[in-house]
């Protein structure tokens, strides 16, 4: 096709309030090229890919396309100019089918010619080996699909520039593959341009042919690739982060803490049996395997969130089947959603207006000293916001910090999902540094994760999820990463 | 086919066109994300003003045409309050539901009772002459044919065309509408009044067709509400809102001839019960695994087509304020 492109960004600015989220950025990508944006997180990666793509004005500054300047004002005209975005969250309507999203956007005259569209998606799923199955109602597609479906929509609309945001948290393994095959034939064969933001440094290494890496708003630094994740730490933090050591429980009970006996679990896709556990104070359990095997229902199920069908689910001893979410509160778990605004944090509402709504206890919430108190818990937990910032303006990192503050100090057991999505290698080690210090205090943690480096890190010991079955790793001294994977992926499970 | 029979249907529908309008012109609003909750009084107020405008221009069009512009203006009422102002449209809706049946009492009141021009009957030719259809169907007045096409026009239009797909969109999520191209919050106005013109259709054919003339109290009051219901029940669905509207008027024209026939004694506040009672099973059964369940063993080209047809969740932005960048 060779359809080149050279796009240019020239000083560009932006702020918010306070925030300088863009200061004075300068960057050239070239037609052909993966480059990789790299930053902690609230650095203004998103900021800046959303200004590119229209989805954010600029204060100030330039966007040159091949050698002339461009404006335009939304992202509709942006993808006119050749510019594209997917979202993390894939912007699509949940109650079209496939195909009206694909359509949906396209111009042309009043009446679409739907067996020409449909042909279009299907060459073009072909070509990729995306299934998509155009009468579906996108509201029942995988993340890793509705993706799919977000980039052939962008292709057939003529981009030769794909920007995408975070694109491999909640998709599968398969998935992740054929996204970055498909990435890399489109750079090499179709020469079109695509900007990768990621905090996964092992797929900028897969997939890119440079980085530029942005804090606090500057860019601060570019690279060739190839490189090795430690260049890139450094070239992000400015330092080399330490490996942290692990530390061995000290179990100094064996009574349980939590403790699942022969529990049943079930929803509308599959059913998990026998599933027993013991877990001690002071221990870590990660829970590996593919989205949607069961791990999340497992972590509900031990703060009362999910019901089981069957079995008995004990709490420090005590007998806790059946009982509700706000009684397992009671007897000192607490849990973290992955889902951060849907579930955890309230949308709209102030740093300070949350943390009120867990410490406050009376009817009426003194709010001289919930704020001085969010003040504390800010600084404590160097939190980029303020007390009177809504939760939603805070950068991913920062919402799970703030989800950290919310914790109760002290809990019998922390039953988390994905603690670190989104977050940036240091924050993520920030995060597990706060768990690790929870756990001396004799918490009991457990965890489920997508991140296999994250599991055999931090875990005392891991159970591993495949297709309806649970198995404990036996060995976990000699794990190594491949041979967690495949049991993932289902090899070795004694059935 | 029983000539009585065919009259009774003929008569089914020809009452039934008030609320197929007023529910069409609902079901626009509330795709676009809109919910216009003042529907009773909007009616009330549409067929008094064009009851009046028809009486003393002696012409219904001009009756039709002023009842309209009623319509649309309380609906820019709405439009303006839930999204300019960004007010709860729950609250403004009702407010004016209570304010407009008012000012109908108030304003009409040297009208009530007297004789005015009426929209007459007319045939459709070749069409009336079809057996059992036809007479049912095809011999009425020319409102009952303006409501045929826009219950096609409104599926055609929700469902074909790519304006269409922008009105579901705006209505559904409005952030991806607004990233295509749309712009959302102009484009609710619009249909807003819109759909607002139609309930003030409505309330014309109360005034100039179905129950001509005016009185205190009004005759069509309590229909807007149900107007509102059918929406739901119709799942938002053009065709099964039609649906609705058909059933109910039937209803009502069953419980009027059971309490016209002395031989059988069931009390009134039971038999006007019973369209509610069928109308909330339905929904559950809507609603429940059950249908999922029927769509499995349905041949594949059909499982799309009913899925739609059954599909009972409301515009998932319905009722929110957007924020355009
Ligand atoms: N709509 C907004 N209103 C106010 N502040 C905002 C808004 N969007 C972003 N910010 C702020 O701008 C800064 C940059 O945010 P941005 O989302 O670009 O960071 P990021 O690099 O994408 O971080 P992450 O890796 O966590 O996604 C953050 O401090 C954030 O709080
Ligand atoms: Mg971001």
């Amino acid at each position: 096709m060779g359809l080149v492109m050279n796009i240019e960004l020239k000083h560009i600015h932006k702020r918010f309030g306070a925030v300088h989220a863009n200061n004075d950025i300068n960057l050239t990508f070239a037609t052909g090229r993966i480059v990789g944006i790299l930053g902690e997180n609230g650095a203004g990666k998103s900021t800046l890919m959303k200004i590119l793509s229209g989805f954010q004005s600029m204060d100030s500054g330039e966007i040159w396309l091949d050698g002339k300047p461009v404006s335009y004002n939304g992202p509709q005209a942006a993808i006119a100019h050749g510019i594209g975005m997917l979202q993390q969250d894939p912007l699509d309507v949940g109650a079209f089918t496939v195909l009206e999203n694909f359509i949906y956007g396209q111009p042309g005259n009043l009446s679409p010619k739907r067996k020409v569209a449909q042909q279009q998606l299907e060459k073009l799923s072909q070509r990729f080996g995306f299934e998509l199955d155009p009468d579906m109602p996108v509201s029942q597609l995988s993340i890793g699909q509705r993706q799919q479906l977000e980039i052939v929509r962008l292709l057939a609309l003529g981009v030769r520039t794909l920007i995408l945001d975070e694109p491999t948290t909640g998709i599968s393994t398969e998935q992740k593959t054929l996204l970055f095959d498909a990435l890399r034939e489109l750079a090499a064969k179709d020469s079109m341009t695509v900007l990768l933001v990621s905090h996964k440094l092992e797929d900028v290494i897969a997939l890119c042919h440079e980085v530029a890496v942005l804090r606090a708003g500057r860019i601060v630094g570019s690279m060739d690739m190839p490189a090795t994740t430690t260049e890139l730490v450094t070239l992000m933090f400015g330092q080399e982060l330490a490996a942290q050591p692990r530390q061995p429980i000290n179990a100094n009970s064996d009574d349980a803490v939590l403790a699942l006996h022969k529990v049943q679990l079930r929803n509308k896709r599959m059913k998990i049996d026998n599933i027993s556990l013991r877990v001690r104070a002071g221990e870590i359990i990660g829970l590996a395997g593919l989205d949607g095997s069961g791990q999340e229902m497992l972590l509900r199920a031990c703060v009362g969130l999910e019901k089981c069908s069957r079995g008995q689910i004990d709490i420090a001893g005590r007998d806790m089947t059946g009982k509700s979410y706000r009684e397992f509160l009671q007897t000192g778990v607490a849990f973290g959603a992955a889902g951060r605004l849907e579930e955890g944090l309230v949308a709209g509402l102030t740093l300070t207006e949350h943390i009120a709504l867990v410490t406050s206890h009376q009817s009426f919430i003194d709010w001289n000293s919930a704020r001085q108190h969010t003040e504390d818990q800010i600084k404590h937990y160097n939190v980029r916001g303020r007390p009177e910032s809504r939760i939603e303006t805070l950068s991913g990192g920062n919402q799970q910090r703030v989800l950290m503050a919310l914790m109760p100090q002290e809990p019998v057991l922390m039953a988390l999902e994905q603690p670190t999505r989104g977050l940036d290698v240091d924050s993520a080690r920030w995060i597990w540094q706060q768990l690790i210090e929870r756990r001396k205090g004799g918490t009991a943690i457990i965890f489920s994760s997508p991140d296999l480096d994250e599991l055999v890190t931090y875990s005392d010991r891991i159970i591993v999820f495949c297709g309806g079955w649970v198995q404990e790793v036996a060995d976990m001294e000699n794990l190594t990463l491949d041979e967690l994977g495949r049991m993932i992926g289902g090899e070795g499970v004694i059935q | 086919m029983n000539p009585e029979l065919i009259n009774i249907f003929n008569s089914i529908v020809a009452n039934a066109t008030p609320l197929v309008i007023a529910s069409i012109g609902e079901t626009i609003t509330e795709r676009a994300g809109v919910v216009n909750l003042s529907l009773d009084g909007s009616l009330i107020l549409s067929a008094m003003v064009g009851f009046v405008a028809a009486f003393v221009s002696g012409s219904a069009i001009i009756g039709i045409i002023a009842a309209m512009i009623v319509g649309g203006l309380i609906a820019l009422i709405i439009a303006i309050g839930g999204i300019e102002l960004r007010q709860d449209q729950v609250a403004i809706g009702f407010v004016l539901t209570l304010l407009t049946a008012d000012l109908a009492t108030f304003l009409g009141q040297n009208y009530t009772r007297i004789p005015g021009p009426q929209i007459l009957r007319s045939p459709i030719p070749i069409l009336a002459d079809i057996p059992v259809a036809g007479p049912i169907f095809f011999n009425q007045t020319a409102l009952v044919y303006l409501s045929y096409a826009l219950i096609f026009g409104l599926w055609y239009w929700l469902f074909r065309t790519r304006p269409g797909l922008a009105l579901r969109a705006i209505g559904e999520r409005p952030e991806t509408a607004f990233a295509r191209g749309a712009n959302v919050n102009r484009l609710r106005y619009l249909y807003t009044i819109i759909g607002g013109a139609l309930v003030g259709l409505a309330g014309a054919a109360y005034s100039l067709s179905v129950k001509p003339g005016w009185a205190t109290p009004p005759s069509m009051a309590g229909d807007g509400w149900i107007a509102l219901a059918i929406v739901i029940f119709g799942g938002w669905h053009p065709f099964r809102v039609v649906l609705g509207a058909y059933l109910f008027a039937g209803l009502r024209a069953l419980s009027t001839a059971i309490q016209r026939t002395p031989e059988i004694e069931i009390s009134v506040v039971l038999l006007n019960g019973i369209p509610w009672v069928l109308m909330i099973i339905t929904l559950l059964l809507v609603s429940s695994g059950a249908i999922e369940r029927l769509l499995t063993v349905l041949p594949r080209p059909l499982q799309k087509w009913t899925r739609n047809f059954l599909r009972s969740d409301p515009p998932a932005a319905l009722g929110t304020r957007f924020k355009q960048k």
